[in-house]
């Protein structure tokens, strides 16, 4: 085991629940290399929402809230209110965080509360066996799109941008480095940040989305089809289809956050 | 008048029953006949050092609270039948993972948007059963501003005892009443303790040897909790498909409340003692029932009240106990006849039990409870 | 010369440590695991930069590439 997997992770709860080659295990790896060189593992707690990613911090022996499908960011809510000096990190796969919680996630973007959300976006349902996610491409054929996906999928950094994140990035597997420090940056960030990671996920969207159960061959795919976001611009939309954004999309500092909004009422009531 | 003396109405009472308690979070949504309580928390929670937060809807709200109890607040949110309904996954889950906190449920009629502004008793087995699977909360019936007070200190004190959701069961007319509210010199508050076993030893959900958990552990103190909704063996870690351990989990927590019955009894009668004829009776209801036993007893008849302050878990032992001279038991209120029900399945036997229901949102009226009494 | 450690206890065989080692200093072995994966092995461990690209990759953090100069962790933290 590696040293960092050593420290941090929660013994008891191991083997992960991840198949082999689940990018949601990249996810983690790069999640303890943000903790250990922002050294916050005794200054942090976690909540999971349901999904084989929303298990993620299970595997983190920290404290640990594993939620309900959708409500992640909701727990994290009153958790922060309740310890507003605590990093809290949510882990929410893509139909948690914006199916199921999306109500819950673009109210946290609107009050820019200081959560940082990390979405583990395999395109798909995983833990329930390949269905249909708001984040599966048009025409895209899952085990409840088996005809092709009638529907048009969410770009979930540019509903967090409009919801008023303050920080957003985009990675996938595909660039392990980049996603630890963006991880870093949006736990450092005052507000609301996310993260959302681009994962493969062999057994389910391989198997019925991209037609291989091959993690090695579903990562070069993610790498093939990363395009800096300092690129994209000079990129026509036609030539961006299927094309996925890396890099780190937002960082602002103008809005304030919420918790000491809430913590600041009592003072300024008397102004 | 004595300054611990005011009038307010049954939700503002409630408020000031949380805050005596030692509530510092709420998490809520607006709706009628519940919104004072999430108003009067938004601006007496700040002087509190308290966070209030109006979230997104009732399934943001009750995981809020949620959040914020393992945050280490004590917490509480309020609302009505819709409200009640979308929180229901969430109080699900406060009951398997064993998370204290309060829900104020101020009930109008229903189902669906049924009647925003009336009164009801409908969500009596909703307060116990609404959630999926199997487990036991405590549920507490105000009947009047003074109790809206009182009950809900008590909903926070079991709360943490017990370690589970406690549901106040307001209703409209309790809710809105304004009547006097004496505020006692001091309150007794059950305090959130820490484990008694260190870290290293800890076990998040081992039972002791009075069927309850060991003290609560809140972020952040270094016992790298895991709070998990699935079947779960004493470390926390998911045991779902182990037999054994998912029987003993679910056993636990029907047990940890089941077995403490005679201590979440609350009951208060009026003239049982000589009484051949009960009212069986909560809430709202209660305030008619009071006088309809008074009119009786000037009337002749050997007329008694049976008040349930706490109506989960049923008052199975106590209720045969004052009902075993009666002939007969009247339960009036306001819903289809539901906790008659339990009066039944409890005395059956003994004796004769009637259903005194009570639809739209109109309040029983002494006379139509006298009537049956004297029949 | 860099060192690489397998745990073949958490290891399940994705391969993937293979496929981003620009330097095809892994490769897959014969060796079941306990759990019937197909681990890989160290090949050409003379070739190894210390990039980390494995190490940061795996899902199962069963790789640790241990650097030359004895420090475990590099910058990539
Ligand atoms: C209220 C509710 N509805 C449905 C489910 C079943 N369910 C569990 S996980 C899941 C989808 C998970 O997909 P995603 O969030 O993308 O996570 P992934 O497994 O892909 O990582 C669903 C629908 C549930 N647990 N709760
Ligand atoms: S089903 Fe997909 S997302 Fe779930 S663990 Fe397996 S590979 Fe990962
Ligand atoms: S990436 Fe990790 S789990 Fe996959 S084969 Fe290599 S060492 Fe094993
Ligand atoms: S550290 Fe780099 S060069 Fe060395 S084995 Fe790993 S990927 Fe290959
Ligand atoms: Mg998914």
């Amino acid at each position: 085991m590696h040293p960092l997997a050593e420290k941090m992770l929660r013994k008891s709860a191991l083997p992960s629940i991840y198949c082999p080659g689940c990018g949601h295990g990249t996810v983690l790896n790069s999640f303890l290399r943000a903790v250990e060189k922002l050294g916050i593992y005794e200054n942090m707690a976690l909540v999971g929402g349901i999904g084989c990613s929303g298990w993620t911090p299970v595997f983190i022996n920290t404290d640990t809230i594993h939620s309900l499908h959708g409500r992640a960011i909701a727990m994290a809510t009153g958790l922060k209110l309740a310890q507003p000096k605590r990093k809290v990190v949510v882990f929410s796969g893509d139909g948690d965080c914006v199916a199921i919680g999306g109500n819950h996630f673009i109210h946290a973007a609107r009050r820019n509360i200081d959560l940082t959300v990390v979405m583990l976006n395999n395109n798909i349902y995983g833990m329930t066996g390949g269905q249909v996610a708001p984040t599966t491409p048009y025409q895209a054929r899952t085990q409840t799109s088996p005809r092709g996906n009638p529907e048009q999928p969410f770009d979930a950094c540019e509903l967090a941008r409009a919801a008023g994140a303050t920080y957003i990035a985009r990675w996938t597997t595909a660039q392990p480095a980049q996603m630890a420090k963006a991880m870093r940056e949006a736990i450092e960030h005052k507000g609301f940040s996310f993260v959302e990671t681009v994962v493969q996920c062999p057994t389910q969207a391989g198997r019925y989305m991209y037609g291989t159960s091959s993690a090695v061959k579903l990562y070069e795919m993610l790498k093939d089809n990363s395009v800096k976001a300092s690129k994209a611009g000079e990129l026509t939309p036609e030539e961006l289809t299927g094309k996925i954004v890396v890099g780190r999309l937002l960082q602002k500092t103008d809005r304030p956050e919420f918790t000491e909004g809430v913590y600041g009422l009592s003072d300024a009531k008397g102004a | 008048m004595n300054k611990n003396i005011e009038i307010v109405q049954g939700n503002e009472a409630c408020v000031r029953g949380a805050l005596a308690a030692g509530c510092r979070f709420f998490a809520g949504y607006p709706i009628t006949p519940a919104t004072e309580i999430a108003e009067l928390m938004a601006l007496m929670l700040p002087d509190h050092d308290g966070a209030f937060v109006q979230m997104e809807d009732e399934l943001g709200s009750i995981n809020a609270v949620v959040g914020a109890a393992w945050g280490g607040m004590k917490a509480c949110t309020a609302t009505t039948g819709p409200g009640f309904s979308l929180m229901q996954e969430g109080i699900g889950y406060a009951a398997m993972t064993e998370t204290p906190c309060v829900i104020i449920n101020v009930q109008r009629g229903g189902p669906a948007t049924g009647q925003p502004t009336m009164s009801s008793q409908q969500d009596v087995m909703q307060a116990k059963y609404g959630s999926h699977g199997d487990y036991e909360i405590i549920a507490l019936c105000p009947s009047s501003v003074q109790e809206g007070f009182e009950l809900t200190v008590k909903a926070f004190n079991l709360a943490e005892r017990f370690r589970v959701p406690v549901v106040v069961l307001s209703d409209e007319i309790v809710g809105h009443t304004r009547e006097k509210l004496r505020i006692p010199e001091s309150v007794e508050v059950t305090p959130r303790t820490a484990p008694m076993a260190p870290p290293q030893e800890y076990q998040m959900y081992k039972v002791g040897p009075d069927g309850l958990l060991d003290g609560m552990p809140q972020v952040g103190q270094g016992y790298n909790i895991l709070v998990e909704s699935q079947a779960h063996g004493e470390d926390g870690n998911r045991k779902g498909n182990d037999i054994v351990t998912c029987a003993r989990v679910i056993e636990h927590l029907c047990a940890k409340i089941t077995d403490h019955a005679q201590e979440l009894t609350d009951i208060v009668t009026l003239d049982c003692e000589d009484a051949e004829v009960l009212v069986v009776a909560y809430g709202s209801v209660v305030r008619s029932a009071k006088h309809a036993v008074r009119l009786a007893r000037e009337q002749g008849i050997k007329a008694g009240l049976v008040q349930l302050r706490i109506l989960w878990p049923f008052p199975d032992e106590a209720l045969s106990r004052l009902a075993a001279s009666a002939s007969k038991v009247v339960v009036p209120e306001m819903n289809i006849g539901k906790i008659s029900r339990e009066v039944q399945r409890v005395l059956g036997g003994q004796v004769k039990v009637v259903s005194l229901p009570a639809l739209g949102g109109e309040l029983h009226t002494p006379q139509k409870i006298i009537s049956e009494l004297g029949s | 010369m860099n060192r690489i450690e397998i745990d073949n206890d958490f290891c399940k065989g994705c391969h993937l440590c293979i496929a981003v080692c620009p330097q095809e200093v892994l490769e897959i072995s014969k060796v079941r695991s306990g759990k019937g994966y197909l681990v890989p092995r160290v090949a050409r461990v003379d070739d190894c930069t210390g990039c980390l690209q494995c190490e940061m990759t795996c899902p199962d953090l069963s790789i640790t590439v241990i650097h030359d100069k004895g420090k475990k962790e590099a910058d990539h933290a």
